[in-house]
């Protein structure tokens, strides 16, 4: 059977599209969900792609995670179902404590687009596993509000369990502590990250790389096996 | 004082009227009394003193543009031409595009962020009102001097503004321009270009048709922003409640505009629409006159009706304003439901504020009081013509006479080595990464081609693989010195970067930015420049399908550059065939197509060098950029190319410097024979190209291009880690590298 993988539409949010196509070029099937409406239509996993949800107004993925939608969301993921937030998704994840610290703006205070070499700490998560540990990638990165934070006892904890899932190499694009690009929670189903990988799907398009398919590849090999 | 009504107007002929405030002539206050047979009333003032605006009626302009609908190369591929919000072309498989640039660059200098974002936002909404798509942006750029600390301040204000809106609405900026020199000081020029995509069917036309059909506003509440002069207005007709000053420049919400163009394509999907019109400059007085002028003529509107964001606007406020992200349509009664159904799901605002009626009169009613009682088309579209004096500036001849061919050469190669690396560091010349990452490239994931590639190119069909391509190019330097040249000059760059990226240029927009229509030196300039265009576009057989018109870009009695910028549209079958700008394969042959000629005059050599500009432009020959785009393209398609960039300003070595740069090798040149190492480096000859070709391709290559008639010369090889210049000079990437990509982020950063 094929895996149903869900992406939340958000007033606001822009990379909706290339998360469903993600999805289908990886071979599951897409199934949009409306932010106004509690059903999750039996999707096996959840993305919440980038943008900017209700406008970033108040801050960035604040208001979102008070949508019908997430009220749902939240108790699935709490229960075990795989949620991959991109970049304002990650913003939300965070939001609604479901990943711990937060996004501040970006250190140089300027919105950031390009190609950004990443390094995959922990390939064992839900939407890691087809990766090797410390793979090196590229995939695009743009945003405005994408420097990770935490206090100190939150990063040591992450460090010492694994959970720094992505980490930035050659220049941090935003001044994110300990380089840190995306980060999983404890049980390896919520994952939340700022570049975008549903950019990096196909040869061609955008930078050219596929480097991004391997989240859609791992979630649904572990769908399948589940 | 009372509302000032239609019968209040009638019985009150002698009421002195603010119409000089407004801008108008007398002669035009004249002849508005005589089409209503009375004087008009506040707001009847409100609505033609802004649509007869030069910027609405085009009134200096229009008997110049006029050569654009007369020159009409053979070209199946027009679907709808000017005059409408944008021009639409067929690209093939169903598929209809259409792509407009225009204009924002005064508000832009006030301020920079808003001026900037709301250009975006406008430009976009002419898309959608077509009933397209929008799939990306284009932004070409003019600036002061990159050390003036002005430019500091107006140009990451405007960078800034293009990527705070339009990054918030998810469309892929995929080119544009950015240029620097003194003569922009005081006034920026901020274009800004749209690409939509539909389906044949679903073209949509602003017309007002069917008696009983409602207008419908949806989107943003009205708010008293870019009101500018009807403040005047205001201010003698009614008591002074409201805040005295309002900003003239609008205030863009991004979040609304992203709303309203989802909620817009669900409506078109549905078909739910009989008109559409897009509100931007001169606000609903602009929507409903234009959309009652292309129907039937009649139309009610009860202006009370209109969601507002400030209680005490005015009438003629609120007919005035060009609050953002508003549109206007029209929908059959049956409709209507479903439709404000779709804009609830969307959290979008909107109300009915009219409909449309049997007789030929736009009557607008405030509290059942009437107004407004005008034909539509007197305001609409029977504006003034102006034909202004024009005449050759009497310094156009020393200016020409001034030959760059007598400024100092380099000596040696050391002095070649020094000016190479001055040239690829200057702002002009530098790479634009610091500002184009600003901008999101990638969204909507269907961008194949972006800055810093010759031309912006989109997938439209993920099946067949259909993509349309876009350049933006205009030099003011080569227009200064001979405008009807530089106006084609900007027609063969723009022509030839959608070439070389492996599209077939099929159609252009263009946005043309002059100083005062005043001044008879400029209207010559104008004139010249309007017609090279459109012979340009009738030679080279790409129509103009639209644009616009910025005048009054002068500080005091100085005038910028004249700079028509031109904007090409090209289709390519299957995107996975274009050629992108990077020399990315060591052993690969480098040719120059076309000939090379000592051409300096508004070089960029010359600018850096020497601060000079002076002489004749390149010359022209529309009929070779015709001949190289089929050598690109067919190279393209038939894989005997494997990269290609065009020559423009900087010449041969700039473009070189580029390719490198973006493919990380360096590349070995040889001067060719008949040419010495100065020419064939900094020369600006038009019709040109570099392109990389595959050894196992040369013979295919070349004989192609023998056989077509089109010069091609071997002048290197890619190859190790540097540019070298056999016998001249070598110079390792990482210091060109050094040098190209550090100067703007020195600048601005």
């Amino acid at each position: 059977m094929t895996s149903r993988i869900g992406v939340v539409t958000f007033p606001g949010t822009l990379d909706d599209q290339d998360a469903l196509r993600a999805v289908r070029v990886a071979g599951a099937e897409p199934v949009p969900l409306w932010h106004r409406d509690k059903d999750l239509h039996q999707v096996d996993a959840v993305v919440l792609a980038g943008g900017f949800s209700y406008g970033d107004y108040l801050r960035a993925g604040a208001i979102s995670r008070f949508s019908p939608v997430m009220e749902t969301l939240i108790e699935q993921a709490r229960a075990g179902m795989p949620v991959l937030g991109i970049c304002n998704g990650f913003q939300i994840l965070t939001e609604a404590h479901l990943l711990p610290g937060a996004m501040l703006r970006n250190n140089h205070l300027h919105f950031v687009c390009r190609d950004q070499k990443l390094r995959v700490e922990n390939a064992r998560t839900a939407w890691t596993s087809d990766y090797a540990p410390g793979q090196e990638i590229s995939v695009p990165l743009k945003n405005m509000d994408g420097r990770y934070t935490a206090d100190e006892r939150t990063l040591d904890e992450l460090e010492a369990e694994g959970r720094v899932a992505f980490r930035y190499l050659d220049g941090n694009p935003n001044g994110s502590l300990r380089d840190i690009a995306g980060i999983t929670n404890a049980a390896g189903n919520v994952v939340g990250l700022m570049p975008h990988p549903e950019h990096a799907v196909e040869p061609l398009i955008g930078t050219g790389r596929t480097d991004g398919l391997g989240f859609f590849t791992s979630i649904i090999k572990k769908l399948v096996n589940a | 004082m009372s509302l000032d009504t239609v019968e209040h107007a009638a019985e009150t002929p002698d009421t002195e009227q603010p119409w000089k405030e407004l801008g108008l002539k007398e002669d035009e206050y004249a002849r508005i009394r005589e089409i209503l047979g009375r004087r008009p009333t506040g707001a009847e003032l409100a609505m033609y003193s802004v649509m007869w605006s030069e910027h609405c009626s085009y009134k200096s302009s229009k008997v110049h543009l006029k050569q654009f609908g007369e020159k009409v190369p053979a070209n199946d591929a027009m679907l709808v031409g000017i005059g409408e919000n944008a021009g639409v072309v067929d690209v093939g498989q169903g598929y209809a595009v259409t792509f407009k640039v225009e204009s924002h660059n005064h508000p832009s200098y006030i301020e920079p962020y808003q001026g900037a974002a709301t250009g975006v936002g406008g430009i976009v909404r002419d898309i959608l009102a077509m009933g397209a798509r929008p799939v990306a942006v284009v932004d070409p750029l003019r600036f002061g001097a990159a050390d003036h600390p002005d430019t500091r301040r107006v140009l990451p204000g405007v960078v800034a503004g293009i990527g705070g809106y339009g990054n918030c609405l998810g469309l892929p900026n995929i080119g544009g321009e950015v240029v620097f020199d003194a003569c922009y000081q005081g006034n920026p020029l901020v274009n800004a270009g749209c690409i939509g995509v539909m389906k044949h069917e679903d073209i949509h036309l602003a017309k007002a048709s069917g008696p009983g059909n409602k207008v419908i506003l949806y989107g943003a509440r009205t708010g008293g922003d870019g009101i500018g002069g009807v403040s005047v207005l205001a201010s003698e007709t009614f008591e002074s409640t409201g805040p005295a000053k309002r900003p003239a420049v609008q205030v863009g919400d991004p979040f609304q505009e992203k709303l309203l163009i989802e909620c817009t394509l669900e409506i078109f999907r549905e078909k739910l629409v009989a008109g559409i019109q897009d509100l931007g400059g001169a606000g609903l007085s602009c929507a409903t006159s234009e959309l009652a002028s292309a129907g039937s003529g009649g139309m009610r509107v009860e202006l009370d009706t209109v969601p507002l964001r400030d209680s005490s606007l005015s009438p003629e406020e609120i007919l005035m304003s060009e609050s953002q992200e508003r549109m206007c349509a029209i929908v059959e009664p049956r409709h209507v439901d479903r439709f404000l159904e779709i804009c609830e799901k969307w959290d979008v605002i909107a109300t009915v504020i009219g409909e449309v009626t049997e007789g030929s009169q736009l009557e607008i009613f405030w509290h059942g009081e009437q107004i407004v009682d005008v034909p539509p088309r007197s305001v609409a579209h029977e504006g003034p013509t102006y034909h202004r004096p024009f005449a050759r500036p009497s310094w156009q001849d020393a200016l020409q006479a001034d030959d760059a061919g007598k400024l100092a050469r380099p000596a040696n190669g050391a002095e070649l080595r020094e000016q190479v690396l001055k040239l690829v560091a200057s702002p002009n010349q530098a790479s634009k990464s610091w500002i184009t990452d600003q901008y999101d490239r990638f969204v909507q994931g269907n961008t194949v081609l972006a800055m810093p590639e010759d031309a912006g190119m989109v997938r439209i069909d993920e099946k067949s693989n259909l993509g349309v391509a876009m350049a933006t190019d205009g030099n003011g330097r080569y227009a200064k010195l001979d405008p009807y040249t530089g106006a084609q000059l900007a027609l063969a760059e723009s022509y030839r970067n959608v070439a070389a990226s492996g599209a077939k240029p099929l159609a252009i927009s263009d946005c043309l930015n002059f100083g005062s229509p005043e001044d008879p030196d400029v209207m010559w300039q104008f004139a010249e420049a309007t017609r090279g265009l459109a012979d340009g576009c009738l030679e080279l057989g790409t129509p103009v399908t639209g644009g616009n018109v910025s005048l009054y870009n002068q500080t005091g009695e100085t005038a910028i550059h004249p700079t028509p910028v031109v904007a090409v549209l090209g289709v390519i079958d299957d995107v996975t065939r274009r050629t992108p700008v990077a020399f990315a394969e060591e052993g690969q042959l480098l040719y120059l197509l076309g000939d090379t000629r000592e051409e300096f005059g508004g070089s960029a050599w010359s600018e850096v060098v020497h601060q000079h500009l002076g002489g004749m432009p390149p010359a022209v020959d529309l009929g070779r950029e015709k001949l190289l785009g089929e050598i690109l393209i067919s190279g393209s398609r038939d894989g005997m190319i494997d990269a290609a960039h065009d020559l423009s300003d900087g010449g041969l070595i700039q473009a070189v410097t580029e390719s490198c740069l973006r493919g990380g090798k360096g590349a070995r040149l040889v001067v060719p024979d008949g040419l010495d190492a100065f020419t064939f480096l900094f020369s600006e000859s038009a019709g040109r190209a570099v392109v990389s070709v595959p050894r196992s391709e040369e013979l295919r290559f070349t004989d192609m291009c023998g056989a077509r008639g089109l010069p091609a010369t071997r002048v290197g090889v890619v190859d190790g880690d540097e540019i070298e210049v056999q016998g001249e000079f070598g110079i390792p990437l990482g210091e060109l590298r050094t040098a190209h990509e550090g100067t703007l982020r020195d600048l601005f950063a």
